[in-house]
């Protein structure tokens, strides 16, 4: 017998790996939580059906929601992370010492135990005595807060379920009062190329475009999701995130990475004229 | 076959339907797009389903002029669940049970009691049937520049002044929520001869909880224009006629039929049936539901400072006898923006389409299908508005409520001889047709009025406000037409 679980890409395109064996599956609150063993990618985590992250390429997307802005910021003490619940983003930040609060708001505890659990990978620093942890509705948390923030990182799942609410305005709004003077939004800015989801791209960028006075967005290649073409956004109040990356200063971190490097840092913001056109960049900016 | 006692978990129209569907008839009736076979894009813009179900009155679905089967047994339904004598399904709006009201307690010529502050569609039907207001002075809040409701001393005195009038109009609630002391009015009323007829266009949602204002068939009012399509769930145009066995329940049906379409849409038909049983067994749950998102929300927004999101606390048991707290009214005027501004912003801006921004406020709807992602994104969107826009609020319009001059009634200025004149230049004269601020939809000025400064002041800065203003015939809304006094031409 063979198992197979298939990731809806589009209503058109799916994308399905070769399943060894169910490890767990929850019902939470909010959505259904599944962990499988897939022959290929290893331990992966699906909610409500979609793909959030997989063992074998999860590293490629922590990598890069989290050094791109630590390289460029040199003052990063205070840190909010919306989202997250697998514990991947929280355990990049923690390798920065200067770093000294990491605020995570996600809205389902489950997907916090489950990962603790069954994710030791991605979990594993979840209990860093930086990091505090609020289960509760990301976008009231981040409005109740003003000038406290000097990076924000939005780590959601794709925005057409719980997660919609941090692709609106509204939202980009509220985290631009949270930040101080200098600080930095980076969002996950989901994939470019497929036509379905490509407007909700150019309508995000759009909306950060309208509060930021800086933004722009960067990419880089995950095999498990839609097209392996990943964007994330990065927004920012007085930081250029080529001009001011500390390029030396981070080198000399020694820090242990697997995709990021500091010369991917500078290529990832060159971007395929397609994608330029979709979200203008270069019209605006200029 | 002995026909078995139906239950609020039935829909007979709705069944009636599926049936017909799964018949499968050839049709040589209308609707002549057969089915949407006959127009492939409406097809495939609404659905197959929905298309086919689209079918015309035939014997075994019942014929909404004279109901005799699956209607009328959908109708009793309605009215056991919302504890009425009869209940009339209308499908042109809540407007049209508004004015089978109106024109079964009243003819040309008399007298009913009514608000100010009521919707245009009760004005509109003394304009066709020739009866007379008398306006009650709804009182306004000042701080809020909101209408409210009508004091009991207020309806005392109408009726005292006014004992011929044969029916008093009551809203419960008010668009923005606030209701008068129906009980008490229908108890005069009755006292003195007059019927009471509700005008529950927001209040379907009343029927179903403990928790909110009385609904007008238990306050023991004659007639109730209940608006289904808004809080209770069911297609928008459609609705339901409440009524008492103190009203001739054949004379009404008479009465719906001089203006209601014959070929009843049975899309909204099965809405209203749909709608009836989803409410009867779970509108309880959804009013609770209501009302804490309501909650929530107000008490988030009054955090953010210089926004009022009013509530309970404006009940004073007189003008204000009791208000209804799935309302989500916000004062927006204390951040230096009219609500029509802020109603615009949510919009262009944030992609939160809400009910209505008038001068002072805005009105958002909660009901049965909200989330709290949107109750959130709502509150995030008003605290960047203000963040990014507030500023003095000087200059603003100070007040919303005008006291109207009756001097004619409507349906004689209406139909009088008339010329048109520039609105700025109007003073003086004779009104012969409405002037409405849409949303909320009550009248600047309607037929038979006297136009004063002050009202063309206010209409000027609705405009300036970019408030819809409607009602006369340029639809410009520069000229106004109005009674031409030297022309003798009486109607009636």
């Amino acid at each position: 017998m063979e198992l197979w679980y298939t990731d809806k890409h589009t209503k058109d395109v799916h994308f399905t790996m070769k399943v060894e064996n169910q490890i767990a599956s929850v019902e939470s609150e909010y959505q259904r939580i599944d962990i499988l063993e897939t022959v290929e990618f290893g331990k992966v985590l699906v909610l409500d059906g979609e793909l959030m992250i997989s063992q074998k390429d999860e590293f490629i997307y922590h990598e890069m929601i989290t050094h791109v802005p630590m390289a460029v910021h040199p003052n990063v003490k205070n840190v909010l992370v919306i989202g997250a619940g697998d514990g991947g983003t929280i355990r990049e930040l923690t390798k920065y010492d200067t770093i000294e609060n990491i605020d995570m708001v996600e809205i389902d505890k489950m997907v916090v135990r489950m990962c603790r659990e069954y994710f030791q990978e991605t979990a594993c620093k979840l209990d860093d005595p930086r990091v505090n942890m609020y289960f509760e509705e990301g976008l009231r948390f981040v409005r109740m807060k003003k000038d406290e923030y000097d990076l924000i990182i939005v780590d959601c799942a794709d925005p057409y379920g719980p997660a919609e609410g941090f692709f609106t305005r509204e939202f980009y709004g509220n985290c631009f009062k949270a930040l101080h003077d200098d600080g930095i939004l980076i969002n996950q800015h989901e994939s470019p190329y497929y036509s379905e989801h490509s407007r909700t791209v150019q309508k995000a960028h759009q909306h950060i475009q309208l509060v930021f006075p800086y933004s722009t967005v960067y990419q880089c290649h995950i095999p498990s999701y839609p097209s392996g073409h990943w964007l994330f956004g990065f927004a920012s109040k007085k930081y250029d995130p080529i001009k001011d990356l500390r390029e030396d200063y981070w080198n000399s971190l020694n820090m242990k990475t697997r995709y990021y490097n500091t010369d991917l840092h500078k290529g990832s913001f060159y971007l395929p004229t397609y994608v330029k056109e979709l979200l203008e960049i270069g019209k605006n900016n200029e | 076959m002995e026909k078995r006692k139906l239950t609020q978990q039935d829909t007979p129209i709705h069944r009636a339907l599926e049936e017909q569907r799964l018949n499968r008839l050839a049709h040589f009736d209308v609707p002549g797009h057969k089915g949407g076979r006959g127009n492939k894009e409406l097809k495939e813009f609404l659905g197959a389903d929905c298309v086919k179900l689209d079918m015309n009155s035939m014997k075994p679905l019942d014929n909404l002029c004279h109901p005799v089967s699956v209607i009328k047994d959908a109708q009793q339904l309605a009215a056991e669940a919302f504890g009425a004598d009869e209940a009339f399904f209308i499908v042109n709006g809540t407007t049209a049970a508004v004015q089978a009201m109106i024109m079964t307690a009243t003819v040309a010529g008399d007298k009913i009691i009514m608000p100010r502050n009521v919707h245009r569609s009760a004005i509109n039907a003394l304009v066709v049937n020739g009866a007379m207001p008398v306006y009650v002075n709804p009182g306004v809040n000042k701080k809020l520049g909101i209408p409210l409701g009508m004091s009991v001393a207020d309806v005392k005195q109408a009726i005292q002044e006014n004992p011929d009038a044969k029916a008093i109009l009551v809203n419960n609630p008010t668009y923005y929520g606030i209701c008068s002391d129906i009980k008490e009015i229908v108890r005069i009323a009755h006292e003195h001869g007059m019927l009471v007829l509700a005008d529950e266009a927001h209040g379907t949602h009343f029927y179903f909880s403990d928790k909110l204002p009385v609904s007008a068939m238990e306050a023991g009012a004659d007639m109730a224009a209940v608006s289904m399509h808004k809080t209770g769930g069911s297609l928008t145009q459609s609705s339901i006629l409440l009524t008492r066995k103190t009203v001739n329940a054949d004379y009404v049906r008479q009465i719906i039929n001089l203006t209601q379409t014959t070929s009843g849409s049975y899309l909204l038909l099965s809405s209203l049936d749909i709608a009836r049983k989803n409410m009867s067994l779970n509108g309880k749950f959804y009013s609770d539901r209501m009302i804490e998102l309501a909650t929530y929300a107000r008490e988030e927004i009054n955090k953010l400072g210089g926004y009022y999101a009013f509530g309970d606390e404006l009940i004073d048991k007189d003008m204000v006898y009791d208000f209804d707290r799935t309302k989500l009214s916000i004062h927006t005027r204390d951040i230096g923006l009219a609500g029509i501004e802020v109603y615009d912003l949510l919009r262009d801006d944030y992609g939160i389409q809400i009910e209505f921004g008038d001068i002072g406020n805005i009105l958002a709807i909660i009901s049965g299908g909200d989330r709290n992602l949107e109750i959130e994104r709502l509150i995030s969107a008003l605290s960047e508005i203000k963040r990014l826009h507030e500023r003095e609020k000087a200059g603003m319009f100070d007040h919303e409520y005008i006291n109207p001059k009756v001097v004619m009634g409507p349906h004689k200025a209406f139909f009088s001889k008339k010329f048109s004149v520039p609105i700025e230049e109007s003073s003086g004269m004779i009104c012969s047709e409405f002037v409405m601020c849409y949303p909320p939809g009550i009248p600047i000025l309607a037929p038979g009025e006297m136009i004063t400064t002050e009202i063309i002041h206010y209409i000027q800065y609705a405009k300036e406000k970019g408030c819809l203003v409607t009602g006369t015939q340029d639809m410009k809304i520069e000229n106004i037409n109005v009674v031409d006094t030297n022309v003798t031409v009486m109607p009636n």
